[in-house]
């Protein structure tokens, strides 16, 4: 069974909430649309305190080349803009929404009728694209209409759909194939229009055989599509990795997919394209998992952007009482939040709640240079000596140790036998080290 | 309500350095099972007084010099300890055993900065500091007589590897008994067969990977075989040197410690090589009939030289 050739980890992978079928979740009272849900720069408002929006009316634009669309979730008055603590933990900019009824735009097609052909040509799928907000909604939430249009020069070969969510815990793309698996594939056959290939590789955890099967019956009547058992190791969500698993080939330090002939969506992102593009439908509720050793009911939802953690958690049976720690994501990617307040955005996979006892990390010890960090790194890197490096303010050595190649996987932090934090030193060395290229790059 | 925040990963493996020292202490078990069979109450007390004194020492010095957290129950001073009871004969005095654990420990160990921080494997750092002290006692090997022999009076005899230096390749002993151990040598490294079993625990428990062990087995025994082919009556066959000695205990639990061994699998390759050709070059040509704790500790030397220069595969390196 195919896997990435350096490195990975197995996680136990906990995925409680497999099989729950999607429930849709209700309406917040108050929707809470950040302005910046995507990589890049927040969006501008265009709406003002007052204003009647209705589901998918149009609140913010782009602001700059890395910018996305945002679509109201909800139908109502714009109560405010303002500050809002966020899943990182600072205040940002978002638009408040009272909830009246639940009015949709017109233009949106609300049928579940499945449709299959592709009428929109590869300017327009690109352009509704843009319009209906979609970004990446793996976690990275990069801007999706950027992403598929490759730079001048490099051309695409082949569509890499990753749907391996090798994060434990979650499980919203495992569920979104069982259910909307024809849909998937629609969306994947729009994606190969839009960037001009003929193949494209679905990677698949074999801890989801039932989605393995599922997707292999589907994609037989879908021309080009294939898919790809991948053996169960993490970080083969990674983009780099993915790509190494399913085709083979490796990313060169520094460059994008793209200088391989790939391009990579994640399977959701997939399914968001079938109904922006099929049904008109801009980008405004997602799939989340929320789950948790002591959760109640561990659920997949269908959610509304803006809803509040808080009512997502009382709907999978309310905040347990060992809780310790909320995590926006999986748990070795995800954020811990600050409260449980955060409203939901595009990039928000899952919501992850654990019990005190392992919510604190182990003591840290003396490194024994076991070695198990190196090999546990996916890229190839040395992470002991990258967090030995940057702890000692040596820069210009963790830049030649290759620091920006970092992944921040966290694999190596959780292998350490010394519980040392591995990675938080790396990631301090990013922030500087990056910092330091960019001005000499200025100059 | 008050919440754990703190940056990603949220979860651990659950590995830890106790999990590691413990796991190597179960894996010298067979070991120990065989030193006792082969040499009776000498194996017992040498162990048992290396451990204490290992045990002791690193606690005092963290204790009183240092003035820190007393860490002994991570397992790596007991470690040490056997390792160190292991590489001596076993009617060694107990005052000369407390001597190695103190240099081992005060020496080796907590003079770098404790576990993590030391440049040479502590062990060797005593039994060689022993050996170049008390050449006598460190070469006086009792016969393998189980619990009927006695401890200090033993009845003595030479190591294969003394007979081999001192008259050529013909009085050494059958094959199977240096397989399985009955002959003459420091304590724990007689049975080849019982550090075998232990190699294996640690490979399935992914304690240690296989390089290094598999690096040295490969090099001795592709450079002992060179010699041997020129000239069969000078030289030891491959099998010889590789079931005698300290051969399997130094390569399967001395060169793969962690902190002075490579990081690299390339790097791991690399210094196993070189404890190969060391120990062969050592024990034919050098004065010492055994060569393997000098020859790990030379490439424990080597080692921040190997990790500087020796990286592992980037990924997307293009190939030059």
């Amino acid at each position: 069974m195919k896997t990435f050739s350096i490195g990975g980890i197995h996680p136990a992978e906990n995925k409680l909430s497999a099989h729950q079928t999607i429930q849709v979740a209700s309406l917040p009272k108050q929707a809470i649309v950040m302005l910046g849900q995507s990589l890049g720069a927040p969006s501008t408002p265009i709406v003002a305190k007052g204003d009647k929006v209705k589901v998918g009316t149009l609140l913010a634009t782009p602001t700059g080349f890395v910018s996305a669309n945002v679509h109201s979730p909800v139908s109502g008055t714009v109560a405010k803009i303002d500050n809002v603590v966020d899943a990182s933990g600072y205040k940002k900019a978002a638009i408040f929404i009272d909830v009246e009824g639940d009015e949709w735009e017109e233009s949106i097609d609300r049928s579940s009728d499945l449709v299959k052909e592709i009428t929109l040509s590869k300017e327009e799928i690109l352009a509704r694209v843009k319009d209906c907000g979609i970004v990446g909604l793996g976690g990275a939430t990069f801007p999706s209409h950027i992403k598929l249009a490759p730079p001048p020069g490099s051309k695409a070969e082949v569509l890499i759909i990753n749907a391996v969510e090798c994060e434990p815990y979650l499980t919203s793309d495992h569920q979104l194939m069982l259910e909307k698996g024809e849909q998937i594939l629609v969306g994947v056959s729009i994606l190969m229009k839009a960037i001009d290939v003929n193949r494209a590789v679905i990677g698949i955890e074999n801890n989801k055989p039932d989605a393995i099967k599922h997707m292999q019956k589907l994609a037989t009547e879908y021309s080009g599509i294939e898919i790809c058992p991948l053996k169960v190791q993490y970080p083969q969500g990674g983009e780099k990795q993915l790509i190494d698993a399913t085709i083979g080939r490796q990313v060169p330090s520094g460059a994008l997919p793209i200088a391989v002939g790939a391009v990579v969506q994640n399977v959701g992102t997939a399914y968001a394209i079938y109904e922006a593009v099929q049904k008109n439908k801009p980008l405004f509720e997602r799939i989340i998992t929320v789950t948790g050793k002591s959760v109640a009911r561990p659920s997949n939802f269908l959610a509304r952007i803006g809803t509040p953690f808080s009512e997502l958690i009382a709907q999978a049976g309310g905040l347990p009482e060992d809780t310790g720690k909320i995590i926006g994501g999986g748990p070795m990617m995800g954020k811990a939040l600050v409260s449980i307040d955060v409203p939901m955005t595009k990039g928000s996979s899952g919501l992850l709640i654990m019990p005190t006892l392992e919510s604190q990390r182990a003591k840290m010890n003396n490194c024994i240079r076991c070695a198990k960090c190196v090999s546990a790194c996916p890229m190839g890197l040395e992470p002991f000596l990258l967090s030995k490096l940057a702890g000692n303010a040596i820069w210009d050595s963790a830049e030649k140790n290759h620091i920006m190649d970092c992944i921040e996987c966290g694999s190596c932090s959780y292998t350490c036998p010394s519980g040392r934090p591995l990675l938080d030193y790396i990631r301090l060395g990013k922030g500087k080290v990056g910092g330091i290229i960019r001005a000499r790059n200025a100059k | 309500m008050n919440l754990f925040v703190s940056a990603s990963p949220h979860v651990h493996s659950g590995d830890s350095v106790e999990k590691n020292m413990y796991g190597v202490l179960i894996a010298l078990v067979p070991a120990f099972i065989a030193s006792l069979y082969f040499f009776g109450w000498g194996a017992l007390i040498v162990t048992l007084t290396s451990v204490a004194a290992c045990v002791l020492c690193e606690a005092a010095i963290q204790k009183f010099l240092l003035k820190t957290k007393v860490q002994v129950c991570d397992g790596s001073a007991i470690l040490t300890g056997v390792l160190l009871a292991f590489n001596l004969p076993s009617n060694l005095p107990i005052w000369i055993v407390i001597v190695g654990a103190i240099v081992a420990i005060g020496v080796g160990k907590m003079s770098f900065g404790g576990l993590g921080n030391n440049v040479f494997n502590p062990a060797l750092v005593g039994r060689v500091f022993l050996l170049i002290s008390f050449p006598v006692q460190m070469t006086t090997w009792p016969r393998p007589m189980g619990f009927s022999g006695s401890y200090l009076d033993a009845e003595t005899g030479a190591t294969a590897l003394s007979l081999m230096k001192e008259g050529g390749a013909s009085n050494i002993p059958e094959t199977m008994d240096l397989i399985f151990g009955q002959m003459g040598g420091s304590l724990g490294e007689v049975s080849a067969l019982a550090l075998l079993l232990g190699f294996a625990f640690l490979l399935w428990r992914k304690i240690i990977t296989w390089h290094i062990p598999v690096a040295i087995f490969a090099t001795v025994a592709i450079f002992s075989g060179i010699l041997y082919a020129v000239d069969p009556t000078a030289y030891m066959s491959p099998v010889q040197h590789l079931f005698t000695g300290g051969l399997m205990l130094g390569a399967i639990f001395m060169a793969t410690d962690y902190v002075t061994s490579p990081m690299s699998k390339c790097g791991m390759i690399i210094y196993g090589i070189g404890i190969g050709i060391l120990t062969i070059v050592i024990r034919c040509f050098g004065a010492y009939p055994e060569g393997v704790s000098f020859a790990i500790l030379i490439m424990n030397a080597v080692t921040p030289l190997i990790n500087t220069y020796v990286k592992p595969k980037l990924f997307g390196e293009v190939k030059k």
